[in-house]
Parts: C-alpha cells; structure tokens; sequence
C-alpha cells in the first residue's frame, strides 16, 4: 500500500486514477510441463514502470508473459502480483496479444466494452467509456466497425483500448505491433507512451526489436538461452531523437551484443 | 433491375465483381427457367405416354398433380396434415438444436463429459433415426410423442457432431482474452463459445433440418396418425396417384421452405463471418 502512495505522487504521471501493481517472478521456471524454455527468472516491474523484455524469437518471451498473466502456472518458482501469488488470469492484469484477439463478430465498440460488461457497467456507462477509449487510441467514428473492416494497425488499436478501458493495474504486451508495418509500428508506439500516461497502469511489454524495446522501456530486460541475462536501465526523456545521443547509441551496442547475433 | 439495388461501394471494385453482378441479375432467371424445364419435360413425358423402359404412362401429369393441389388447399383435412407436420417437425427439430448445442458444447469443451457420454453417443450415432420407430413404439405412450422422438433424434447427431467440432476449432486467444478480463467460464461460453461457434452449429441445423423431414415423413408413414407422410401413403394405398404426387410436392415446398428459414437465420446470426469471408479475397 506504502510503494502505491509513494509511485502516486513520485511519478511522472500524478493524474494516475489507480496505482500500478509490483508484479515479478522469483526464481521461476516457464514452460509447459517437460519443457521448460526459461530458468531461474528474476525479474520485477515496478509499480507505474514501462518493463520491456527484449529477445530473439523463441525465446520464450510469450511464455514469460501468458505466465505473468496466470494463463500458465510457473513450473517453479514464485509468480507474484504485490507481494501476492498470482494463482490464475484476472482483471487487474490486462494482456494485448500480437495475432488478433478481438472477437470478430463484435465491433469495436463491443469489443471494448466487453471488459466492462465483465466487471458488470451499465450499459450506458459502458458505452461512454468505450467511446471515450477509442476516441483516445484515435479511432473516433470507426466505433461500429467489426475488426474485420479495420486495418491490422487500426486492429492493435482496439486491442489497446479494450485492454486499458477494464482499468487494469499492469497491462503485458506480447509483441503488439510485431504484425505491422514500419511505419504504422512507429506511430503505435507513441500513440502507446501518449495513451498509457495517466493510467498508471504498470507495463511488461515483449519485442523482439531492440530499437522498440529501447525507445519505449523505462528499463530493459534481456532475454536468450533459456534465462534473463541482464536488466539495462534507459537513459530519458524518451525521444526518438536520443537514437543518435551517444548513451543510446552506446545501449543499443550493448544490448544487441549481449543478445548475440541472434537479433536482427 | 439489379444493377441499381446494388450497393455502391462495391462500384469501385474493379472489372471482376462488375462481371460477377452481370451474371447475378440473371441467376433468379435462370432458376426459375430450370424448375420450369422439369415441369414442362414432366409434362411432356406423361402426356405423349413415353415407355422407354421407364414408363410414364401411368403417371399423372403436371396438370392432373396441379389440379389435385388445387382441391386440396381449399380442403380443411390439408391444412390440418400440413399443421401437424409442421408442428412434429419443429418440436423436434428445435428440441435437437437445444440439446444438441448443449451436448456439443458440454463434450466439446470437458473431457470429464467427453469420456462419460461420449461413447454411447458414439454407438448411437450411427443408427439410422428410422431404425427407432419400434423403440419409439416401446418408450413412448403415444404415437406423437414417438414421431417427434424420430424427428428429434434424427435432427440431434448433425447439430452435436458439428457443434462438437465448431467449439474445438475455436481460437484459443479468444477465450484467453476474456479470461484475462476475469470471465468466468459462464462469461466464456456466452462470449466466445457460442458465438463463434455459431457458423458451424448452423452448418449442422442446416443438415439437421433436412434429415428431419426424411424421418417425419417416414414415421408418419409407419406409424402415424395424419400428417403429409400419413396422407401420402394413403392415397398410395388406394392408387390415388395425383394424390401421391401432391403430397410429394407438398414435401418438397416445405422441406424447401423450412431449410431456407434456418439459411437465413443463420446468414444474419453470422454475418460478421461471411463478410470476412468476401474482404479475405480483396
């Protein structure tokens, strides 16, 4: 309860209506059971922290997060949300996928006020949020599309908004734009630091694009060969610019080196 | 005619949908002029009494068969054969969507339930609706109750073999997407299991629908107590050939009609999938 209060009125986004959780792992081992693909994790987003956990595909960066959503126990080890077991999915944990979550035969608006029907909002109420939501992700007048209709970037979007309108304390990425073009990849990316200040929601968010996980991350976690192999922390104010500022540039070395030859 | 009813977004599609609506306004056309064809080939065959080794010399002709119909729609005793068809055929048939879904679903998604009732649906399965009439005979106090028992279960294998295969075909991010929203299974099943199943459980009544009539109308002629199958084999009885015929015709408008209903309803129900469907292939 003391970390909420102190992140409140420390952190850079003071209009934060609900607190970030503290979620980490302890010693933990990922998989399934008889195949393990990550050993002896440590790892902890603070709360109100942009986490993002950079690695080479197949490195069991999806595992890492459907694990801290509580879709996949820990074969071992400690999964914790607040100092608590996470013990199964829940509300407060809100996860974007990469390939397309949304419910196709629900239009956008419908897609996202489902997480507020769940939590049991009147329908007027629902509606309002939902709108305000899509208004925010840019996507005001598309309310009554079905995703279908919806480009993938215009798709990431929906996803985006229906993740943050549940109010959740920690929302987990799973490589959310990995599907998109450069471009529109780049304008989700600030579209995601603009939407996601105020919420104080804390985000894990997996790329395996260093270029991503630098620009968007407090701090960065590394991930290859079955562990965590280092947690390096971003120089700020974040800034596209800052690609060229020599203790970026010198990061970004450091990252791709201790990844190995394995990122592109 | 059709060219202006067309929506105009499809306009700007190109050369081959511009085709494709070309040959559209002539479908119904060419629909119409092939139930035609049959009527007037029918026709032709009866009236000129060809034997060529199929002998059309006893068989009634389209004008007799129209003729006969004609009586008989102003005759009350029709009516109350195609009411309770009707009525036999839909009790069945939407006892068999119910419960068909339900089993589908339930055998879909538990493997507790798959392995307790699965096999015996397994051994049912393959037996012939019509082989039930004398175990209908056995259950069931009244005739009517065995005839909509024949129509249910006829109806029931489709729908739960197709739901069965629709709920395990189902994306897993759906249902993880609502989980991590903190749905419960009852929050699953209503927001992504029914509904994205829904195009397959269509599949299924579409089918169901169909064997339905067969087994109605056979029990009928068994076992039944009025009904189109009861009068047609009736009028086969006392060599009422025209007869006979209307009550083929009869059949057939109905099955017909009753198929395209559960068409429909399905078309609107999953629209969001036949949509998708046609933006796939732009």
């Amino acid at each position: 309860m003391s970390t909420h209060t102190r992140v409140a009125s420390t952190g850079s986004r003071a209009d934060a209506p609900a607190a970030g959780a503290r979620i980490g792992l302890t010693d933990a081992e990922l998989g399934r059971p008889g195949a393990a693909v990550l050993h002896g994790v440590d790892l902890e987003a603070a709360p109100g922290e942009i986490l993002t956990v950079v690695g080479p595909s197949g490195c069991g960066k999806s595992t890492l997060l459907r694990t801290l959503a509580g879709l996949l126990p820990a074969l071992a080890g400690q999964v914790t949300q607040d100092g608590r077991p996470v013990t199964g999915p829940g509300a407060d944990r809100a996860l974007v996928f990469q390939e397309d979550a949304l419910l196709p035969w629900r239009t956008a608006r419908a897609n996202v006020e489902l997480p507020l029907a769940i939590r049991g909002l009147g329908r007027a109420e629902r509606r309002a949020r939902a709108k305000e939501w899509l208004d925010r992700v840019g996507l005001a007048g598309l309310e009554r599309q079905l995703p279908h209709r919806l480009s993938g970037g215009q798709r990431q979007r929906v996803q985006l908004a229906r993740a943050l309108a549940g109010q959740p304390r920690a929302v987990l990425m799973d490589e959310p734009f990995g599907a998109l073009d450069a471009q529109t990849r780049a304008g989700m990316q600030q579209l995601l630091v603009e939407v996601l200040r105020g919420t104080g929601a804390t985000v894990l968010f997996v790329t395996h694009d260093v270029d991503e996980a630098l620009f968007l991350g407090d701090r960065v976690a590394l991930l290859a060969d079955g562990g965590l192999t280092g947690i390096r922390q971003v120089p700020r104010p974040r800034d596209r610019a800052a690609h060229d500022d020599p203790a970026t540039t010198a990061l970004r070395r450091q990252v791709l080196d201790s990844l190995g030859t394995k990122v592109l | 005619m059709t060219a202006v009813t067309a929506p105009p977004k499809k306009a700007s599609a190109g050369p081959p949908p511009a085709a494709g609506r070309r040959t559209a306004g002539f479908r119904p056309v060419v629909r119409l002029l092939s139930l035609l064809a049959a009527l007037a080939l029918w026709q032709l065959l009866t009236t000129l009494d060809v034997q060529l080794w199929l002998r059309f010399d006893q068989f009634p002709s389209v004008t007799d068969v129209a003729r006969e119909f004609g009586q008989r729609l102003g005759d009350g005793a029709y009516w109350q054969d195609v009411s309770d068809s009707l009525r036999r055929i839909v009790t069945g048939f939407l006892l068999a969507a119910v419960l068909g879904v339900a089993a589908g679903v339930a055998v879909g998604r538990s493997r507790w339930t798959a392995d307790l009732i699965g096999p015996v649906l397994e051994v049912l399965r393959p037996v012939p609706a019509i082989a039930l009439v004398p175990v209908a005979i056995l259950l069931f106090p009244s005739n009517e109750q065995g005839i909509v028992f024949i129509t249910f279960t006829a109806a029931f294998f489709p729908v739960l073999v197709a739901t069965r295969h629709a709920v395990r075909a189902l994306a897993p991010v759906w249902e993880e997407a609502v989980l991590t929203m903190g749905g419960g299974r009852w929050r699953v099943l209503a927001s992504v299991v029914l509904p994205g199943a829904l195009p397959g459980i269509f599949g299924g009544l579409s089918v169901g629908i169909g064997v339905s009539w067969i087994c109605v109308i056979s029990a009928e002629m068994i076992s039944g107590e009025y009904g189109i199958g009861y009068r047609t084999w009736q009028d086969y009885t006392v060599i009422d050939y025209p007869g006979v015929f209307t009550g083929i015709v009869s059949i057939g408008l109905l099955g017909w009609l009753t198929s395209t209903l559960v068409e429909v309803l399905g078309r609107r129900l999953t629209h969001w999938l036949l949509r998708r469907e046609g933006s796939a292939t732009s």
